[in-house]
């Protein structure tokens, strides 16, 4: 290894970066590339996949190239993955999808390629702490997880719903709490048994848990994992019924499921592709829920009834037009104790919401 | 010499033999074989990004190999230097968060040896339950790196949590002045020279030092080593702790150079993958340098083949099974006595002439 040799090469990398990744920013003719990294494979009906059917509809759109990589473990491998989409590839926006690639890789990488933007899914990026060229997007998805939780209520004839669930952190913790007050908003008397499997991807874990709720008697199930691809079959193996999550899973168990909480991708990654076609300033931190369609709902399956739809299409109209609040006093969690104070509403966009560490009333589970 | 060349043309000739057998399998998925294989080449060992990128993924690999191969010269199969690794890392990142380290080189050699007591007492455990319990140290290692990782979730999401990490669940970062950075500016970090070294240093103790040759008559014959009065169970925990000790550092080195901070990212399997480097490296400390680098550049080649040809994460895999595969199999050729095999090709040959001899002798 002769040190001059290394850092002569690096500075001509260097150089040659910085031109292959300002040029797209300056002619928005040339065609852009945009590189999307995910953390799973790309047809887990779930996390992935619903990034990848976003990205699929970037290929389509004229002038974008698209350069995908899939099973990228949280590490320096993604990294590695970053730098080469664009030193290899010529990427001029990288969209590193899993939560674990923000802090510290994402940052890392974004602080040695100034001219390329990043755009990151979950992350909060923050006003003077984090790079210009870094964005976060996410979606209000616990108001599909309300969706989901008022056609199970109409739907139950046990009252007792399931939530499989990865691990107790705040956009988990959200769901659960938005699926239970939407099937209580039903039948005040439904309780929800939680799950945590420990991990994002554990099927042997979610099969279990899922068998074990229904031994006990649990019959519609919703989950936040990675993949729900394990939960949905078993669940409906054994004759229950399923709410999907990120992506639809209504192929894998027609008869089963009755709708689903799903990313709409599209709509955050066509916001980011537009301004560095034209050269805006970088989108850092964008959210949306049903109404800014970074969310949506599978259509109905067979089963769910008239009634059902009918409210759960009411509730959502509302979302749509902006009056409905999930998260509003007096609210309180499963131990008893006031977490919203009666007169007190978040809406979605407070902060106050992502750092959610309680279980609501219904929920018999711990965090 | 005649044996050095087969330990470098036997291997070399199973990477090419894969190569060709998979330039069919992705003839058969539609791609061009030339173009994979110039990918291939490209994104492992092409520029100086690739070997960046190569040498970045083979740093972890040396040392977690090191756990498995050590211990693998006193006679123990190890595979459990997974536990050893979260456990490294978690001592790391639990050390400078429990006391105000100097915030410079002392403080980074500080964790690192907290993550290397930690490893090697983890693994000298296996290794204690094999010698005073009798219980199988292939399935302790295991079922100990599971406890290991039940632990390090249990205290990263619990304890030693960072309140601020929400999503996330995470230990407090360590300083600044605590972390392990690139080599000369590079990407690759100084991880990757104490991974060499430390290969170097195991392949000079067990080849050149009377301990290590005491451990390795132990790996051979231990009945044989307490005959001459060898202390076979010391020896055995001595392999064992230096083994968990490489792992316990390779945790703390990706906290330091990688995730600043302990997370469950850190359970990436470089155990797991160790165990297959060490194997394919037959127990060799050193070889362990390139079997890694080589581990490195399959994952780096991936990467480039994955966004390149849209080929799945799973093709490379594939590539690497076989290559390994191949690579076990054709230590079945070491032993084959190739003067003869040729002689014998040659007696079925055209001419005739030795079997034509035959009748003359009686």
């Amino acid at each position: 290894m002769n040190p001059s040799f290394n850092r002569r090469d690096t500075l001509k990398s260097l150089a040659a970066l910085g031109a292959a990744a300002a040029s797209p920013l300056a002619f928005a003719q040339k065609p852009l590339t945009v590189g999307v990294i995910y953390v799973g494979p790309r047809d887990d009906y779930g996390y992935n996949q619903a990034q990848a059917q976003a990205a699929a509809e970037l290929k389509k759109m004229p002038g974008i190239k698209v350069v995908e990589e899939e099973n990228v473990p949280e590490t320096a491998a993604v990294q590695k993955s970053m730098t080469g989409m664009i030193a290899q590839d010529g990427a001029s926006l990288v969209i590193p999808t899993s939560f674990g690639y923000f802090d510290p890789h994402m940052l890392a990488v974004a602080a040695k390629f100034p001219d390329a933007r990043f755009a990151h899914c979950g992350g909060m990026w923050t006003e003077g702490k984090h790079p210009k060229n870094t964005a976060s997007y996410f979606g209000y998805i616990d108001e599909c997880q309300y969706l989901n939780g008022v056609v199970a209520g109409h739907m139950t004839k046990s009252n007792k719903i399931g939530f499989i669930a990865a691990k107790p952190i705040p956009q988990v913790l959200r769901n659960i709490n938005a699926f239970t007050m939407g099937a209580r908003s039903v039948k005040p008397g439904i309780t929800t048994s939680v799950i945590f499997t420990g991990d994002w991807s554990m099927p042997v874990k979610e099969a279990e848990a899922t068998n074990s709720l229904a031994d006990q008697g649990v019959d519609v199930f919703t989950m936040h994992v990675d993949g729900p691809k394990v939960i949905v079959e078993t669940a409906a193996k054994r004759g229950k019924m399923v709410c999907g999550y990120h992506a639809s899973q209504a192929k894998l168990a027609p008869q089963a499921y009755l709708t689903g909480a799903e990313w709409n991708w599209l709509t955050a990654y066509t916001t980011f592709v537009e301004a560095a076609r034209s050269g805006k300033p970088h989108p850092n931190f964008i959210r949306g829920g049903l109404k800014e369609g970074y969310v949506k709902m599978s259509a109905y399956g067979p089963t769910v009834t008239d009634a059902a739809k009918k409210q759960a299409d009411g509730v959502k109209a509302q979302m749509v037009a902006g009056r409905f609040d999930i998260f509003k006093g007096p609210l309180k969690d499963n131990k008893g104790a006031t977490i919203i104070p009666a007169g007190k509403v978040f809406k979605q966009t407070d902060l106050e919401l992502e750092k959610m560490n309680y279980l609501v009333e219904g929920v018999i589970g711990s965090v | 010499m005649r044996n050095s060349l087969a330990n470098f043309l036997l291997p070399a000739g199973a990477i090419i033999a894969a190569l060709g057998v998979f330039g069919v399998f992705v003839w058969f998925a539609g791609a061009s074989p030339l173009e994979v294989w110039l990918l291939l080449f490209k994104g492992a060992f092409g520029d100086w990004y690739s070997w960046q990128n190569t040498l970045q993924r083979a740093a972890p690999l040396m040392l977690t190999a090191l756990c498995v191969a050590i211990p693998a010269r006193a006679g123990l199969t190890v595979i459990g230097g997974e536990g050893a690794v979260v456990l490294g890392g978690l001592a790391c990142a639990g050390l400078a968060q429990g006391l105000p380290l100097p915030a410079n080189m002392v403080g980074t050699v500080m964790v690192c040896l907290a993550a290397a007591l930690a490893g090697a007492l983890w693994i000298a455990l296996a290794g204690w339950l094999r010698q005073y319990r009798g219980i199988n140290e292939t399935i302790s290692s295991l079922l100990l790196a599971y406890i290991a990782i039940g632990l390090f979730k249990h205290l990263v999401e619990g304890p030693l949590r960072d309140p601020s990490s929400l999503n996330k669940p995470s230990t407090f970062s360590l300083a600044e002045g605590l972390r392990i950075g690139g080599i000369a500016g590079s990407d690759v970090h100084w991880g990757l020279v104490i991974g060499v070294l430390a290969c170097l240093a195991a392949g000079l103790w067990v080849h050149m030092t009377p301990s290590g040759f005491a451990v390795r008559v132990v790996g051979g014959n231990p009945r044989a080593a307490q005959l001459v009065g060898l202390p076979a169970s010391k020896l055995i925990l001595l392999a064992c702790a230096l083994g968990g000790a490489c792992a316990g550092v390779a945790g703390a080195i990706e906290v330091a150079a990688v995730h600043t901070n302990a997370n469950a990212a850190l359970i990436a399997g470089y155990g797991y993958a160790g165990i297959l480097v060490a194997f394919i490296a037959r127990q060799h400390p050193v070889a362990i340098v390139p079997v890694a680098i080589l581990f490195g550049g399959f994952g780096a080649a991936g990467s480039l083949l994955q966004r390149r040809l849209g080929l799945p994460d799973a093709s490379v895999l594939v590539l690497q099974g076989i290559a390994f595969v191949l690579i076990l199999a054709s230590e079945a050729l070491r032993d084959v006595d190739w003067k003869g095999f040729f002689a014998r090709i040659g007696r079925l040959g055209p001419s005739g002439a030795p079997s034509a001899a035959l009748p003359e002798q009686p």
